[in-house]
Formats: C-alpha cells, structure tokens, sequence
C-alpha cells in the first residue's frame, strides 16, 4: 500500500467505516421500503445491536462473530414483537409504532446505569475493522440481488405493485411482511454493531428520532429501483457534510430538505417504491 | 396522596387528551399522520413566550396569539407540503414521510435560531401559592389548564355534531368525493381542519409550557410519543376515543411513576399501545380500521 494511501486511511478511517455502516443502514431501509412499509425504527434496532454488542463484548468477552450473531437476533425479536401486531394493520400502524418504540429505548438507555446511562456506554475495543465493514456490505449487496430473482424478491414486487392482487394469488403478505422488516431490522442491528466497535463509545442519544429520519433520507435521496440506491444515497448523504464543511451545522435541516423536496417533485419518483394509492 | 396523585394524572391527561384530539381530528379528515404537530407544540409555546416577553402583551392575549399564530403556519405548510401530495393522489404514507422531512427541517432550525436552552414564562405571572381543598393542593395553572380543555372540548363536541361545518367536516372525514358532490367545499374544510387542530395542538404546547414552566424547540417530541400512544389507543380518527385514551394516559403514567418508577412512564405508554395493538387494534371503541384505511 503506497504511503500517502495509508495515510488518508488513517486519517479518514472512522469517517469511511461510517459510510460502510451508513450503507448497511440505507440497505435495512430499503428492504421494508421495498414492501411499501414505512419503519422508522431503523434508528432503535440499530442502538439494539450497538448496545447489545457493546455488552456482549465488554462485560462477558463473547468472541465477535458471536457477537454480531447476537446483535442481529436482538434486533430481529424486537422487530418481530413490534411487527406481528402491527403488519396486520395499514402502513401508518408501523410507522407510529416504531417511532413509539425508539423513544422507547432510547429512554431505557438513558435510565440504566449497567450500560453507562446518560453518559453513554464507553471503552469498546476496535474490533470492527474495514475489511469487515465492507466485506458484510459487500455480502448484504449481492444478497439482495440474488433476492431480487427468487421467490421472496418476486413476492416483495408484487405485494408492492399490489398488495390485494398479491394476496388473492396466495401470497402471505402479512407473513412476507414481517419477513422483510425482521431482515431489515437484523441489519440495522448488525450496523449497529459494527458502529460500536469502530467509533469505541455510544450514547443513548445517537439512536434518536433524527438519526431515523436520516436513514430514511438515505434510502429516499438514493431511489430504490436498485439495492445499489440506498447505497449510494448514504454515501453522498454522509459524505457531504464532510465536503462541505459550511453545511456541517445544517446537516439535519438538509436531510429534511431532502425528503421533502424529493417526496413532493418525485412523488413515485427515483424512490421507485410505489406504496399504496389512497382510495 | 393518592387524591393529590389523581388529581395531577387529571391534569396531564387532559392535555394529552387536547393534543390527541387535535392529532385524530387530522387524522380523520385529511387521512395524514401529520408529524409536524410535535413542531406545532413548540411553534405555540414560543410563540407565547415571545408575545408575553418581549411584546409585554397579558397571558391570555399571548396565548390566544400563539395559537391562532400557529394555526397560520399550518395552513401554510399544508398548502406547501401536503396539497401537491393529495392533488397528485400521492400514496398515504408519503405524506407522513414528506411531514417527517418537514418536522425535522423545522425542528433543526429552531434550534438553530433559538437555541437548544430552556426558556420560562415570567415567574411573577404565575401564582406560586397552590389553593388547598381538603386533602388536594391545587395550583393555579392546574386550574386553567382544566378550565381551559374543559371548554375546548365541549365546544369542538358540539361544533363537530351541532354546526353546518361541523357536519361537512364529518361527511368529508366519511368520503371526500360523495361530500364534494354534495357541494362541500372539500378544499376549505382540509384548511380549516389544519387550522382548528394546528391551534388545539399548540394551546395543549402552551399548557404545557407554562405547567412545567419550560419551554424549548424539542418539547414537542414527548407529546408526539403520547401522542401516537393515545391515537392508537383511542381508535386513530376517534375523536371520543382520543379525548378518553388520553385521560387514560395520563392516569397510567402517573400511577407508574406513582408506584413503580418515574424511569418507566414512557415505556407504559408504549406498553399500552402494544398491548392495544395485539387485543383491540381498532381501538377502545372499536371502529371500522379497515374502511379509514
């Protein structure tokens, strides 16, 4: 590797890990999304996985593949708990519901002092490396594209074209529902993870409601017609703020710009994601 | 202790009660789950506050202007973020998504403009001295704050049963179309649906400014949890349903913090609409879920 390479890793390493974590982030949007289901407890499941591997790691020095296995599974059941009751219902249900659950935690965090309270959970070793960041990014891609032409990829686009077609050709929707957010949950868990064991320290606040309205932004900005969208969108999302350096203090005013601009002139638009009409 | 301990969970659920029936109310008619309510919160608080502080205007006049202030901003970031999505017959939830981008675009920049530190209302407008009945001791912004939703609650009741708008909005809430063609002006009664609920939403900001005395950008967050709690408790769209989930709520979370822990009030309410969700997810009153959604 030639020197100045290794320099810009050094300098830069958290920043890039952070886009690899970002794109897994932006990956676990897009599979609800692809369903037209609306989650925005991407934030809380990924503060699950963080948590959960933080104390894994720390208080009982569980190897850290193990680890990531755990986080994902904390995530997961947590999605489920959530998603059996609500999948039933229209996609508002999900939505507030997953908001409600992310404040939730957020505010259990804060109340135990086993996992650090307020001041957040600190002195978690730098297991996650690049190659492992990119490698599972790299894994999740091509899992989705495979997806994409199997059975479960098939019924995710018809329940998206139409959801009442879908379940009169004997598609459970309600079960590939649950599937896709209990993926999508096991990601964000997994990101999670991976972000606790580069950045060392993590706090209760870092999985509020802003952090999952950006992770929608990623999956929005990017479209959806391909895996490759959410991706991208959370490079250009996050590495912005850091290129322009003036934009650092309005990075969640121009998240916020971002979803509303593209929902309102795009309104099927790049998202590619066509939920359900009204009436 | 315990009448005490009644008597505060009356007072914090009637606010929740006044916020959740502004949020169904919308819910109902223009068939949004509008999140910038919890800005509207803050809008309304501050709105006062500026009135009262700096334009030296009385309590009840600041108050009257933070809301019909706020009731403004509504109807303008309806007609910018809300109209274009139904005019292009947009799919329901990416008007919540647009309203996401919106409260967290608007959010960010208040913090931005004012700050992230509490502020308060003048002390010396409040009545520090609580009035004793018995065995309650009551404190004056108590007492307003149940006069106030009292009458505000009677008169959205008997405005939403008893008026000739009042039973648009309704036959708008039933079926847009069949009310448009029954010479409903559909369009004025999504605006004046806004406003009404826009307003409710931000006196239920002001009460609960001035009952804790704080008021900041994100204090809107917490009523929007409880918020969806209580909507989804009281069957989304019932207006009936929202104003008894949210004295529920407030009973609920008083006794938690009562009996148990303060830590865990919020989870409670979260662990109400789970519960809800998994027995009754049309709600206490059990309404038709399938034809609102």
């Amino acid at each position: 590797m030639p020197t100045w390479l290794d320099d810009f890793l050094w300098a830069y390493s958290s920043f890039i890990y952070g886009l690899g974590v970002n794109a897994i982030l932006g990956l676990s949007m897009y599979a609800v999304l692809a369903l037209g289901q609306l989650s925005l407890g991407q934030a809380a499941f990924m503060g699950l996985g963080a948590y959960t591997s933080a104390v894994l790691t720390v208080r009982f020095d569980v190897p850290f593949p193990l680890v990531l296995c755990a986080a994902m599974a904390a995530s997961a059941f947590a999605a489920t708990i959530i998603g059996v009751p609500t999948l039933r219902l229209t996609g508002v249900y999900l939505a507030m519901a997953t908001i409600g659950f992310g404040e939730v935690m957020r505010i259990l965090y804060i109340n135990t002092d086993y996992i650090g309270g307020a001041l957040g959970f600190s002195g978690i070793p730098e297991k996650a490396q690049g190659s492992i960041i990119f490698g599972l990014l790299a894994i999740i891609l091509v899992g989705f594209f495979s997806a994409t032409r199997s059975k479960l990829g098939r019924a995710f686009e018809a329940i998206r074209e139409d959801e009442d077609a879908a379940r009169a050709i004997g598609i459970n929707v309600t079960a590939y529902k649950l599937a896709a957010l209990v993926i999508s949950a096991a990601l964000a868990g997994l990101a999670g993870a991976l972000n606790a064991h580069f950045s060392s320290f993590i706090s209760p606040n870092e999985y509020g409601f802003d952090t999952a309205v950006t992770i929608l932004s990623f999956a929005i900005l990017g479209g959806a017609t391909t895996p490759l969208g959410p991706v991208l969108g959370a490079f250009v999302l996050s590495a912005l703020p850091e290129v322009l350096r003036p934009l650092h203090d309005f990075r969640l005013v121009f998240n916020g710009l971002i979803i509303v601009l593209v929902v309102i002139f795009l309104p099927k638009g790049i998202l590619g994601f066509r939920m359900r009409r009204v009436g | 202790m315990l009448a005490q301990q009644l008597f505060n969970a009356f007072v914090l659920g009637s606010v929740y009660a006044l916020f959740s029936m502004g949020f169904t109310l919308t819910f109902g008619v223009l068939r949004v789950i509008n999140l910038l309510y919890g800005f509207y919160v803050a809008a309304g608080a501050f709105l006062s506050l500026v009135a009262v502080r700096d334009i030296g205007v009385p309590l009840w006049a600041a108050g009257i202007l933070g809301a019909f202030g706020t009731g403004i901003i509504a109807v303008a970031c309806d007609s910018a973020l809300l109209t274009p999505l139904r005019r292009a017959k947009a799919p329901e939830l990416s008007s919540l998504i647009v309203t996401l981008g919106g409260v967290l675009l608007l959010n960010s920049l208040m913090l931005l403009i004012f700050g992230a530190e509490v502020r308060r209302f003048p002390v010396t407008l409040l009545s520090q001295s609580p009035i004793s009945f018995g065995v309650l001791q009551i404190g004056e912004v108590q007492l307003v704050i149940i006069v106030i939703v009292a009458v505000l609650v009677t008169a959205l009741f008997l405005f939403i049963e008893r008026t000739r708008l009042g039973i648009a909005i309704r036959a708008v809430a039933e079926n847009p179309d069949a009310a448009a063609l029954m010479g409903v002006n559909v369009d004025a009664v999504f605006i004046g649906v806004s406003f009404l609920a826009a307003t409710l939403i931000a006196i239920a900001g002001i009460l609960i400014g001035l009952n804790f005395n704080a008021v900041h950008p994100y204090m809107g967050e917490p009523l929007m949890l409880r918020g969806f709690a209580v909507v989804i408790i009281g069957g989304l769209g019932d207006i009936r349903g929202a104003l008894v989930a949210g004295l529920a709520l407030g009973f609920i979370e008083v006794m938690t913090a009562g009996y148990l822990s303060s830590n865990f009030k919020d989870a409670a309410a979260f662990a109400a609409m789970v519960a809800t969700l998994w027995l009754r997810p049309s709600g206490l009153f059990g309404r038709s879920v399938t034809r609102r959604a």
